[in-house]
């Protein structure tokens, strides 16, 4: 990732040539990629933005999506208020973020009504195991992708505040905000003081 | 479920909306403070019913967030499912939406991108913690941990559609090999 501000407001960048996409449209597109999203929109979303309907350029969504990641919370469903609201306001915020989010929680929901009914069934009980096992292991595989490129630069200090939290979360099962209210201010302001001294 | 009433909802939401602001770098990050506060202080749920949980978010289409779906659900019914998701992305949502705005009229800053650079490993860190509390719970046989082993290898190296794994881990486990 560049750390220089990239040239956001040259506005000689030709495509995206689409047109500002309607309401409707904001709520069936990002219905489609949720529905789409088994573990994981953030592709989907890609896709259908940039590739499939042009409405933003790469550089733009990787732009959007970083002020996305950088936030707290769920970041596709940042991504889907940020979105929407730049092209029709509060109006296009709320219709990408119902798309996004209406039609998996009617799924989800009846799976929870499902599960409250026969989760003591012995074939589901096994099934769900089986698939326990693999949703840990996507979720490790995420977790590797993020982190070669810690090690790859070596950063010691970010490697360091690595652990720490791990071992507080993890091992030793402390309240986040407890460990979030120390870990955020020394890793902001190790890196102010590292930007200076560079 | 435990308690529809209104008392039930109300701290779903407070719940919920604090942790949301706790998901740095995603909703991933949050699993071990939803675990905390879920499984060992209010006991809304069991550990295994937790994994299951997280199982049954990864399984469906979706953002991974509406594991908070689920946990409403069983605390409240159809209005804590629909109580604990709003709260879990509404307040980061509006945040989102103002900052965005700030950020468009301010000419382009440089301090978010040191920010980030200084939020990425805390967040590793805390999905870290999350994969090992879920697979404190979720591999309790050799077998079931080396399913793990072999999901995290091939999602890591290959390109295959989750679905397809989460569905084989699915039969394997109905096949009765964990």
């Amino acid at each position: 990732m560049a750390l220089d501000s990239p040239p956001a407001a040259v506005p000689a960048a030709a495509p995206p040539a689409a047109a500002a996409p309607q309401l409707l449209e904001l709520f069936v597109a990002f219905a489609k990629m949720s529905l789409a999203g088994f573990g994981g929109v953030l592709v989907w979303a890609r896709r259908s933005i940039v590739e499939q309907h042009r409405w933003m350029t790469a550089d733009e969504f990787n732009e959007t999506f970083a002020l996305c990641h950088f936030l707290p919370g769920p970041n596709v469903v940042n991504l889907s208020v940020v979105f929407g609201s730049r092209f029709r306001g509060i109006p296009g915020a709320i219709a990408a973020f119902v798309g996004l989010l209406g039609p998996p929680v009617v799924i989800v929901t009846i799976l929870a009504a499902l599960y409250a009914r026969y989760g003591e069934f012995d074939a589901l009980r096994r099934a769900l195991a089986g698939v326990s096992c693999v949703a840990v292991g996507l979720l490790f595989a995420v977790i590797f992708k993020m982190l070669m490129p810690l090690v790859r630069k070596r950063d010691p200090i970010a490697l360091v505040l690595l652990a720490g939290v791990f071992v507080a979360v993890g091992l030793l099962r402390q309240p986040m905000p407890v460990v979030l209210a120390v870990a955020i201010p020394v890793s902001i302001g190790l890196a102010f003081a590292r930007r200076r001294a560079a | 479920m435990n308690d529809t009433g209104v008392g039930a909802l109300l701290t779903l939401a407070w719940t919920f909306g604090l942790m949301s602001l706790l998901a740095i770098g995603g909703a991933a990050a949050a699993i071990p403070e939803i675990h905390r506060v879920v499984v060992e202080l209010r006991h809304w749920m069991t550990d295994l019913q937790f994994a299951d949980a997280f199982a049954i978010a990864q399984l469906s289409p979706g953002p991974n967030v509406l594991i908070v779906t689920l946990i409403g659900y069983q605390v409240a019914g159809i209005a804590g499912a629909l109580v604990a998701t709003l709260a879990m992305c509404v307040p980061t949502a509006t945040l989102a939406y103002f900052v965005n705005r700030l950020l468009a009229r301010s000419s382009h800053s440089r301090w978010p991108s040191v920010i980030q650079a200084a939020l990425v490993p805390l967040s590793i860190g805390l999905m870290s913690a999350s994969g090992l509390i879920l697979a404190l719970t979720a591999d309790r046989s050799l077998a079931a941990a080396m399913i793990t082993a072999m999901t995290a290898l091939l999602a890591s190296t290959t390109r295959l559609n989750p679905l397809w794994l989460l569905l084989a881990g699915g039969c394997l486990g109905f096949a009765g090999v964990l």
